[in-house]
């Protein structure tokens, strides 16, 4: 397997990339992977929170970088799960303590070590974009169905292909189908049209998310969200392999027919 | 917020088609880092060259940004005068 170092990012912030991430990389574990997962927030750390484990931070990514620890000193091991690990962003520096070949020369350790590699990158277009993009196999752009997501979506696809790393592929947060079958939100349809790029999951507006980070236990581990549902999808399809999209409509709503679709387009 | 009459009398689109067309503007803009001013300035250019060689009528160009992919296109529509219409207009 190639592509094993995902990046998970947005420009824009709050639209979901460490819920995203936290969740992506627990269900890539659930199934038996090994998996780290890389917080490139540096000054603003997070995923720790999302994932439960902001207890057992000794280290960070800026001690690796700044050789006062070893890379495996610097991975936490999750709680439920023996096979899943946290690099945290370190939290009183700031993004210009690591550059993007500092980055790379780190996954590149990591390759051997892991299954996969999973990076949380920072909002905005900047140095910490720049970091979280630079190792990237796999670029995951996520956005929200409103207006301003899905402009900076956009802006972020522009910079990712200007740098040529690819493949990108796009995960549609927050859908509120009732809203859309109103139309009074963008569709899949409609977004997908605007960004041209390949879709790897749509997740629903689940107001169990909340419940979950509050907890620190990712949505994934409980088997009767949708969200959670809809974030193991994302995770067997970046895995390589096709799984139909959620039915959150009736079948002959837009989400049906994209089902429908994506079943019919072979890979 | 709009009556159920204006709804369906067409007198207001959904939020949803709103929020579309006005992404679909931004967007062309945001990728071919070009206010709506340039492309004035850029369509008038045009007319101004164009016109040195041929009879066009500066009213009827139409230049307009789409989008294929995520490739943006320049798109002009320049009808050209009949060469015997300025001949014509002399006589009357």
């Amino acid at each position: 397997m190639t592509n094993k170092v995902i990046t998970i990012t947005s420009g824009k912030g709050g639209v979901g990339k460490t819920t995203a991430t936290a969740n992506i990389a627990t269900a890539l574990a659930v199934d038996g992977a090994r998996v780290v997962c890389i917080d490139a927030d540096i000054g603003l750390r997070n995923l720790d929170v999302v994932l439960g484990l902001e207890n057992r931070i000794v280290y960070d990514l800026v001690d690796v970088v700044e050789g006062r620890c070893r890379l495996r000193q610097a991975m936490i091991r999750d709680k439920r799960l023996p096979n899943l690990f946290l690099i945290p962003a370190a939290q009183t520096r700031d993004k210009t303590s690591v550059s993007p070949s500092d980055m790379v020369r780190l996954i590149d350790e990591l390759r051997t070590e892991c299954d996969w590699v999973l990076i949380d990158s920072p909002a905005g277009i900047e140095r910490g974009f720049r970091n979280a993009i630079a190792p990237a196999d796999v670029v995951v752009v996520i956005t929200n169905p409103e207006i301003s997501a899905v402009r900076d979506a956009d802006r972020i696809i522009g910079l990712v292909e200007a740098e040529e790393k690819g493949p990108v592929r796009l995960v549609l947060n927050r859908l509120k189908p009732e809203l859309v079958k109103r139309e009074d939100m963008l569709s899949p349809d409609d977004i997908l049209e605007l960004l041209a790029i390949e879709l790897i999951g749509i997740v629903p507006e689940d107001e169990k998310v909340i419940l979950s980070t509050n907890r620190g236990v990712p949505i994934v581990l409980d088997g009767k969200s949708q969200a959670g549902q809809a974030f193991r999808n994302i995770a067997t399809r970046l895995a390589g392999q096709n799984v139909p999209f959620l039915n959150l409509e009736d079948r002959n709503g837009f989400f049906g027919r994209i089902s429908r679709m994506m079943r019919s387009g072979g890979d | 917020m709009s009556t159920f009459f204006d709804r369906i009398l067409g007198r207001e689109k959904r939020s949803a088609r709103q929020a579309k067309d006005r992404l679909k503007l931004v967007l062309i803009h945001d990728r071919i880092d070009m206010n709506p001013g340039t492309l004035e300035t850029l369509k008038d250019e045009l007319i101004e060259v164009i016109s040195r060689h041929v009879d066009i009528d500066p009213g009827a160009v139409h230049i307009k940004m789409t989008q294929d992919g995520r490739q943006q296109r320049l798109i002009a529509d320049i009808p050209i005068n009949p060469s015997g219409r300025r001949r014509s207009r002399k006589n009357v």
